[in-house]
């Protein structure tokens, strides 16, 4: 055994990085919302990146561990605690037999990850541990998890004994003990409230009016109450095309902006359809998705236009960061 | 029908979708040679992946092709884009000489036609100033191809309604669709795989699964399949469903 969950929290979740490989015959990829937090949590406690982590949203559930484990917490700051004592975000965190995690007020972002060392056991779907909800598979029975139930993780990896057995012995009588360090906050991703989120032109752009593409750039919009893991609705000056034109269905993706007819924009989440019918205005960029993922409805978001070359040079440099931490994490893991 | 497919490749655009992604597109109307060129590249694509291909998405006249941009620039060495595009070129030029195609596969899908099971039936008779058999006997008449696949799992679009049955949408949509409903919408025709929301006008339900994760191939169609309709009566449905579903 390793988690029992004593209370659901609002939408709490087993992700990875995405179920890839089907969208061709219509199964969504879903997915953590902030994959680079997942990713992040994950190479901190020694796993795979894409392991197995819980995605907890705005309100925490409440945890206990049955046995010890290493943890990280990543993303939203969400108020985590473990015996009612606050933990650090960010930083590889060993906690005893019997602890119990719980969350408070959310202080920033929408989405945390809970990452444990070996990673979450659940029986990979179609190559993926991640929850796809409306079709009711992956993860733990296709559901959001649910007060009593356990989910089992997988063994603590050879490799990671040694950094463990250093942890323990700054455990002493404290229910957990959280390393002095952690990665360098230039490596960590950048959560403002109210984002400025870069995007490139999508392929219907021109199809749009020329004060629209400029209400597009220059204005901002805000997130309804309606936005979850498929869509995030915008709302705020309206959108137009130059005149009405009929699209055939073709292929979306995370970050798509679509424009209905009501002419307010949607970006496409994580748990996005395959296909889609509406013009594409525009598209954001892979470097800004984690910001893009912790907005809190409510709030706003400017886009700002960038080059496809601004665009691929963001996304190297970020994986070029997640490159360097995990250099730096197998010096910490093997010393 | 395996028509020697000699690509002509100079009306084809390559475009991206964001920094992740390539559209190649290969027409601009719904049309059975763009399809066989949409379905022939990404067929092409699926057996020789280039470094650093995630998936690919066929449309009616689109294939997007995902790729993860850190691979495909060889961990920032090159440009990731301009690589992809390359080698989408290169595929294409190859693919001018390659025509080998398989037989059609047609699968037939069972449906019980009825008010019980298509409570829109009689709406859309009368619409097309029809009577209840003769739909049902223009909508089991043709052959109907999958254009593609999406939007939810199993999802077939297909092509070759009889335009006599073209019968515009709910005004309201439905909150729940029965899955296996078969409906029509405007000049298209197709199955919900699963419950959901809808606004199609629903004709009749197939007893047969048209997705199922755990089963070999999830999706019971595919891209290219050619799908018949054939008329069951209920007590044919229920059995059907209680063998094609388990239990």
């Amino acid at each position: 055994m390793g988690l029992r969950i004593e209370k659901p929290g609002l939408l709490t979740t087993v992700q990875d990085t995405g179920r890839l490989g089907h969208q061709k015959e219509g199964v969504l990829v879903s997915g953590a919302m902030d994959a680079m937090a997942l990713r992040m949590g994950n190479l901190l406690v020694g796993n795979h990146e894409n392991s197995a982590s819980l995605e907890m949203t705005l309100l925490g559930p409440t945890i206990t561990f049955t046995q010890s484990h290493l943890i990280s917490i990543t993303g939203a700051d969400l108020s985590p605690k473990i015996n009612g004592e606050a933990i650090p975000l960010w930083r590889p965190v060993l906690v005893k037999a019997g602890a119990i995690l719980t969350f408070g007020t959310p202080i920033q972002g929408t989405r945390s990850y809970l990452n444990i060392a070996g990673g979450l056991k659940v029986e990979p779907v179609l190559g993926s541990a991640s929850t796809y909800l409306k079709a009711g598979f992956g993860g733990w029975q296709g559901k959001v998890l649910q007060a009593g139930i356990e989910l089992d993780c997988n063994e603590l990896s050879t490799h990671m004994f040694p950094f463990v057995k250093s942890l323990e012995n700054g455990l002493g009588k404290e229910a957990f003990y959280a390393t002095s360090w952690r990665p360098s906050p230039d490596l960590l991703p950048a959560y403002e409230p109210n984002p400025i989120i870069r995007a490139v032109r999508g392929p219907e752009y021109d199809w749009f009016s020329l004060e629209s593409k400029d209400t597009f750039w220059q204005t901002s919009f805000q997130l309804t109450a309606a936005s979850d893991r498929m869509g995030y609705q915008l709302e705020g000056e309206k959108l137009e095309l130059q005149k009405v034109l009929e699209m055939l269905s073709t292929a979306v993706t995370f970050g798509t902006v679509q424009v209905p007819s009501s002419g307010n924009p949607i970006v496409l989440m994580a748990d996005h359809q395959t296909t889609g019918g509406y013009p594409r205005i525009a598209q954001v960029i892979t470097a800004d998705y984690s910001k893009l993922a912790q907005v809190v409805p409510g709030r706003q978001i400017q886009f700002q236009e960038v080059t496809l070359e601004e665009a691929q040079f963001l996304y190297l440099k970020q994986e070029q960061n997640l490159e360097r931490l995990k250099q730096t994490l197998s010096l910490k893991f093997t010393t | 029908m395996p028509k020697s497919a000699h690509l002509d490749t100079s009306h084809i655009q390559l475009f991206p979708l964001g920094d992740s992604a390539l559209v190649v597109q290969f027409g601009e109307v719904i049309d059975v040679s763009i399809h066989e060129q949409v379905r022939a590249f990404a067929e092409y694509v699926e057996v020789h992946p280039f470094y650093g291909f995630v998936e690919q998405v066929p449309a009616y006249t689109t294939v997007t092709v995902y790729y993860n941009p850190w691979l495909s620039s060889l961990k920032g060495k090159v440009n990731p884009y301009e690589t992809v595009v390359v080698w989408v070129q290169e595929a294409l030029a190859k693919m001018t000489s390659a025509s080998k195609k398989t037989g059609k596969v047609v699968k037939e899908i069972p449906v019980c036609y009825s008010s019980e099971f298509g409570p829109d039936l009689k709406f859309v008779a009368e619409n097309s100033g029809l009577s209840e058999a003769e739909v049902i006997a223009l909508h089991t008449a043709p052959e109907y191809l999958v254009y593609m696949m999406g939007f939810a799992p199993g999802f077939p679009y297909l092509g070759g309604l009889n335009l006599s049955l073209a019968t515009p949408r709910k005004a309201t949509p439905r909150p729940t669709i029965p899955a296996g409903s078969v409906g029509i919408a405007g000049e298209q025709t197709g199955v919900y795989p699963m419950q959901t929301p809808g606004g199609w006008q629903l004709i009749g339900r197939t007893p047969l699964a048209l997705f199922k994760v755990h089963r070999e191939t999830p999706s019971l169609l595919q891209m290219g399949d050619t799908v018949k309709f054939v008329p069951i009566r209920p007590e044919e449905f229920y059995q059907l469903q209680t063998e094609h579903h388990g239990s």
